[in-house]
């Protein structure tokens, strides 16, 4: 739902007052060192409102989502939505790290389940999933809302979060994800950021079918720097299928040579995502999620484009 | 039913070694059912162990078998029992765990060692000739609420609010899309059954949960009749 009277983030601020809103998308990987990241940070923060920092994507051991977004946010003034997964905490290390973060002054936080440990690099680490994605959500509600956690405790200054949740609109089958979203904004989702979108019909259709859950929806693009990193995605990521057509666009300009190439996978990118996000604009969409990881600098060529 | 596996041949052999007169009870349970751990299997079992210590020139080992219709009876294991155990030094029970268990409870003194693997709760599926596990006995049981079908057990995050983003065409990414994703299994009855109400009801962390670790031992009264 949508949450007038209480505001705590910049993210939350700008869709409440309408504006069609980007965000962006920051991978802490396996170092100690974030300065690639902090630079890839301040290169978004001209066009983005909050940057989301990934929780061990993919079930890889990479550096705490909670302390990156903390250190990003202190290095670079950008905003994060810091992404919890349910896979490595039980209820009480997430509620331990959810107080963590209010008083490092997150605002947001991406309710995720989490991807099985099974499909990383750390394949037979136990999983936990005390909690799911919805029951997450709900927590953190009752954290920010009623100052209590799980189990009714009362929490001295409870923090100030607004929870997001993720969603896929190329869910196959289709109807049940559609429902388990209805459950997710009844557990307390106050926004939605979505798995890959390639297809603005795909964009479309799914936001007819959740506009009336009345929560704002950040519809996810990816836009892929080389024929190896969406080739890589096409085969990695459960149930979004990168467009034949798209790949075989990619691969030839695999083939040019190294200045013309670039220019190329730039244009092959900037004549996909720029009339989708303007199509996306004329939705009722809140905004944009750019999962352009590595890629940072087609951002504000997307973003001139589109005359933010 | 409690699925069981007998171990492998190695392992009952050296785990026997120590011992020259044994006795090895079957039961006529779960695992007798599925003729894993009955008499029959006692029989050959003893079979093999005389031959084995007889290649091995390791003296001669004195192998008495028996059955009984279920180990983890407590009354049943110290009737039919009684007679049979006399001056053998280790016991080797064809049941479940706790069929092991009651046994050595009730006879102290002797060693009374598992022949099997206890695996699950499950059933047979005829079709594809396998056991695939049903339950997980975790104390609280939601099957009403999930067209029957239990995500505690079948869904590989044991997910209360499945299906997550991990399902693809209905196939779980845990073992590379070869296995049903039980909430998609989950949604597919209740929309069948005209109850998917019950599919969009959001279900709370469950507090009371019997395997909360809090127990330190599951537990529950026996009413007498």
């Amino acid at each position: 739902m949508l949450t007038s009277g209480r505001i705590f983030s910049e993210l939350m601020r700008e869709i409440n007052e309408g504006r069609f809103v980007l965000t962006g998308e920051l991978e802490p990987e396996k170092t100690t060192d974030l300065t690639e990241v902090i630079e890839a940070a301040e290169a978004l923060k001209r066009y983005v409102t909050a940057c989301n920092v990934t929780d061990g994507p993919g079930s890889f051991a990479y550096m705490s989502s909670l302390i990156a977004s903390h250190i990003l946010q202190r290095e670079t003034g950008l905003e994060m939505i810091y992404q919890l997964v349910c896979r490595d905490r039980n209820a009480i290390g997430l509620c331990a790290d959810l107080l963590g973060a209010g008083a490092l002054g997150i605002r947001n936080i991406l309710a995720l389940t989490g991807d099985h440990p099974s499909i990383g690099d750390h394949p037979d680490a136990k999983p936990v999933f005390d909690l799911d994605s919805a029951q997450l959500t709900h927590m953190i509600r009752k954290m920010v809302d009623e100052g209590i956690d799980l189990y009714g405790n009362p929490i001295h200054k409870p923090p100030k979060f607004h929870v997001g949740v993720a969603a896929n609109p190329n869910a196959d089958p289709f109807e049940p994800e559609v429902l388990k979203i209805g459950r997710k904004v009844k557990a307390g989702a106050e926004f939605i950021q979505t798995q890959v979108v390639f297809d603005i019909d795909v964009a479309k259709q799914f936001l007819k079918e959740v506009d009336r859950f009345n929560v704002p929806i950040l519809m996810g693009i990816f836009p892929m720097k080389s024929y190896g990193v969406a080739k890589f995605f096409d085969k990695n990521i459960p149930g979004v299928p990168v467009p034949a057509e798209l790949l075989e666009k990619l691969k030839k300009a695999k083939s040019l040579n190294k200045k013309v190439r670039k220019q190329k996978y730039n244009k092959i990118n900037l004549e996909l995502f720029i009339p989708f996000i303007k199509e996306l604009r004329k939705t009722s969409a809140a905004g944009c999620h750019i999962m352009a990881v590595g890629y940072e600098r087609l951002v504000p060529k997307l973003f001139e484009a589109v005359k933010m | 039913m409690i699925i069981v596996k007998l171990k492998a041949f190695d392992e009952l052999q050296s785990m026997l070694d120590p011992y020259q007169n044994i006795l090895i009870v079957g039961c006529d349970g779960c695992s007798g059912i599925y003729e894993v751990g009955g008499l029959k299997q006692a029989e050959i079992l003893k079979q093999q162990f005389e031959l084995a210590r007889r290649l091995k020139k390791a003296g001669k080992i004195r192998v008495k078998t028996v059955s009984i219709p279920r180990q983890c009876d407590v009354d049943i294991v110290a009737n039919e029992l009684r007679s049979e155990i006399t001056e053998q030094e280790a016991i080797l029970s064809l049941g479940c765990g706790v069929g092991v268990q009651t046994i050595s409870d009730i006879y102290e003194d002797k060693h009374v060692l598992p022949g099997l693997d206890t695996m699950f709760i499950g059933m047979e599926d005829k079709n594809q000739g396998k056991f695939f596990e049903r339950c997980k006995a975790c104390g609280d049981c939601i099957l009403a609420e999930t067209g029957s079908i239990c995500p505690i057990t079948r869904c590989a995050k044991g997910l209360l609010n499945g299906p997550c983003g991990g399902q693809v065409k209905g196939k779980c990414e845990v073992y590379d899309y070869t296995r049903d994703c039980a909430w998609i299994l989950i949604w597919m009855r209740l929309k069948k059954r005209n109850m998917l109400d019950l599919f969009t009801k959001f279900r709370p962390f469950r507090v009371n949960r019997l395997h909360s670790p809090k127990e330190l031992e599951k537990t529950i009264n026996v009413s007498k009749h």
